[in-house]
């Protein structure tokens, strides 16, 4: 299979991989897919107290594309409030990576990921 | 020097040996002949090649030239023995068994035949990859007339039995048919002691050309197909269709040389494949999928747990090589074989095939190992079931969101 020349540089140079230290404030979570599906993917969210994304990590099982799906949504939420972050849609993802359609669940999957992020940080905070 | 990328695809498919290809190519321009031609010398000389590629071929697995039909692969060769036997048998019965883990192939064949009106038990195998004697016995009925299992297991290289299943089915009367693709040349095959009536070969897993393959067909006791290429009445009527002279003449010449090279290459190859498994020892969490005593020499096929298939391919460019991971299949599915042998989902995503090959050399090896030593750590930085695992979280208690 061939990739994109986007889908390689992430692979080759994910952007923001790893974890925030548990004791940190204002870490939301998100965890989706499942090790049977071949595709595991965490985001994490750091969100400041003015409700703004101010940093992002992931860690993904999967194939390139979903390391790249990932590393990508990892550089597109910082800056951006919840509820922007909300608005990144999969189709974006795909077409940003030029992703063939065989790999669209990637990108869906990596929407899921900040919905995900986003939904365990509003329950944490009470909202 | 070492040429990257290393090929480590051998039950893929082989390189044709040079000695191979020398011998076709006159075959191609002066020595175009077809065999069919009886009326002059174009037709002869061909023909006499034709004839001395099918001694070959017969010599390497010990059966009569007049037991070899040529066939363009093996995926032909199992089509014919199957179809073929199963239709012209289906006066006596219309059960067949195979196992779960054979071929595409014969796999599909079968579901044909069930669309046909014909039963087929599909048999589990053990977590080595073999099938047990036992619930193979249990599952013959007095309406089974066809057994199709496997040689050497293309994914996970293991060895059926074949010497005892032939046992069974001679003494009730079962016509038994082998897909022996991936094991001429590996393992010593003696058609004369095995009780197998139908054997599939390929040229193209054994340093010969692709497109061509051969189907044996015992004479004593004589086993009888329904052809299911119907034309001009070539090899007997088995298989109609002009004789490919060039390709016949590589698989005989392939099928020569593994007569006399196999036990030297078998143990290059086998200190080339220990090697690998040496060397990726020290790797933690790391599980050889398949028996490793009832195996051909040169596949390793291994799962790195908690590293994920494809993103291993892509790590490791510099080897080619095939995984069981979903994404390199269309089917997003991961390998049928390895959920056979009772691998869990995460481990058939993670696995990586090493074939070696005649043209391997232990530089490539060394090179292989230092290369997957170092993606293997990167990756798993990369991966939060390697994280999970670190921190003590069990996958399996684990509530995924399955998509």
């Amino acid at each position: 299979m061939a990739y994109s020349e986007k889908v390689l540089d992430h692979y080759e140079n994910p952007r923001n991989v790893g974890s925030f230290g548990k004791e940190e404030s204002g870490i939301a979570t998100g965890m989706v897919g499942a090790p049977a599906c071949g595709d595991v993917m965490k985001l994490q969210i750091k969100v400041g107290k003015d409700g703004v994304i101010e940093d992002a990590k992931f860690k993904t099982y999967g194939c390139g594309s979903a390391i790249a799906s990932s590393s990508l949504v990892t550089e597109w939420v910082k800056g951006k409030t919840l509820e922007q972050a909300l608005e990144i849609k999969n189709t974006q993802i795909a077409e940003e990576l030029a992703l063939p359609p065989v790999k669209i669940h990637c990108s869906i999957l990596a929407e899921d990921a900040i919905k995900a992020a986003v939904a365990d940080y509003k329950k944490k905070n009470g909202e | 020097m070492l040429r990257l990328p290393i090929y480590l695809d051998n039950s893929a498919t082989t390189p044709v040996d040079p000695r191979v290809a020398d011998k076709m190519i006159p075959y191609l321009v002066e020595k175009f002949g077809n065999p069919a031609s009886r009326s002059h010398a174009f037709g002869w000389e061909a023909e006499a090649a034709v004839e001395e590629a099918r001694e070959e071929v017969a010599r390497l697995v010990n059966a009569d030239p007049k037991e070899i039909v040529w066939t363009s692969g093996a995926t032909e060769s199992d089509n014919l023995a199957i179809k073929g036997a199963a239709n012209f048998y289906s006066g006596k019965g219309k059960h067949l068994i195979t196992v779960k883990t054979e071929h595409k192939a014969v796999l599909d064949t079968c579901r044909e035949l069930e669309r046909n009106g014909f039963e087929v038990t599909y048999l589990d195998v053990q977590d080595n990859g073999l099938i047990d004697l036992d619930a193979f016995k249990a599952a013959i009925r007095p309406d089974t007339i066809l057994v199709s299992v496997m040689f050497v297991n293309n994914e996970v290289g293991v060895i059926q039995p074949i010497a005892e299943i032939g046992e069974i089915c001679r003494e009730k009367g079962i016509i038994f048919h082998v897909d022996a693709a991936q094991a001429t040349g590996k393992v010593e095959i003696d058609l004369a002691k095995l009780k197998v009536d139908l054997m599939s070969f390929s040229a193209h897993k054994t340093y010969g050309p692709k497109g061509i393959g051969a189907l044996y067909i015992r004479r004593k006791p004589r086993v009888r197909l329904e052809a299911q290429m119907h034309g001009g009445g070539h090899e007997r009527g088995f298989r109609s269709g002009t004789l490919a002279t060039h390709q016949i003449v590589g698989m005989g010449e392939a099928f020569r040389i593994a007569r006399e090279e196999m036990a030297s290459e078998n143990a290059h190859i086998g200190a080339l494949r220990d090697r690998l498994l040496k060397g990726l020892s020290d790797i933690p969490q790391v599980f050889v999928n398949g028996d490793l005593v009832h195996r051909v020499p040169h596949n390793l096929n291994i799962s790195f747990a908690y590293v994920e298939g494809e993103s291993m391919l892509m790590a490791i460019k510099d080897l080619a090589v095939s995984s069981g991971s979903a994404c390199t299949s269309a089917s997003l599915e991961p390998s049928y074989v390895l959920r056979a042998l009772g691998r869990d989902d995460e481990l058939a995503h993670s696995s990586i095939r090493f074939t070696i090959g005649r043209f391997n050399t232990e530089e490539e090896i060394d090179f292989a190992v230092k290369l997957l030593h170092e993606k293997i750590g990167k990756l798993r930085e990369l991966s939060p079931l390697w994280e999970m695992v670190q921190e003590g979280i069990d996958l399996n208690t684990v509530q995924w969101a399955a998509h």
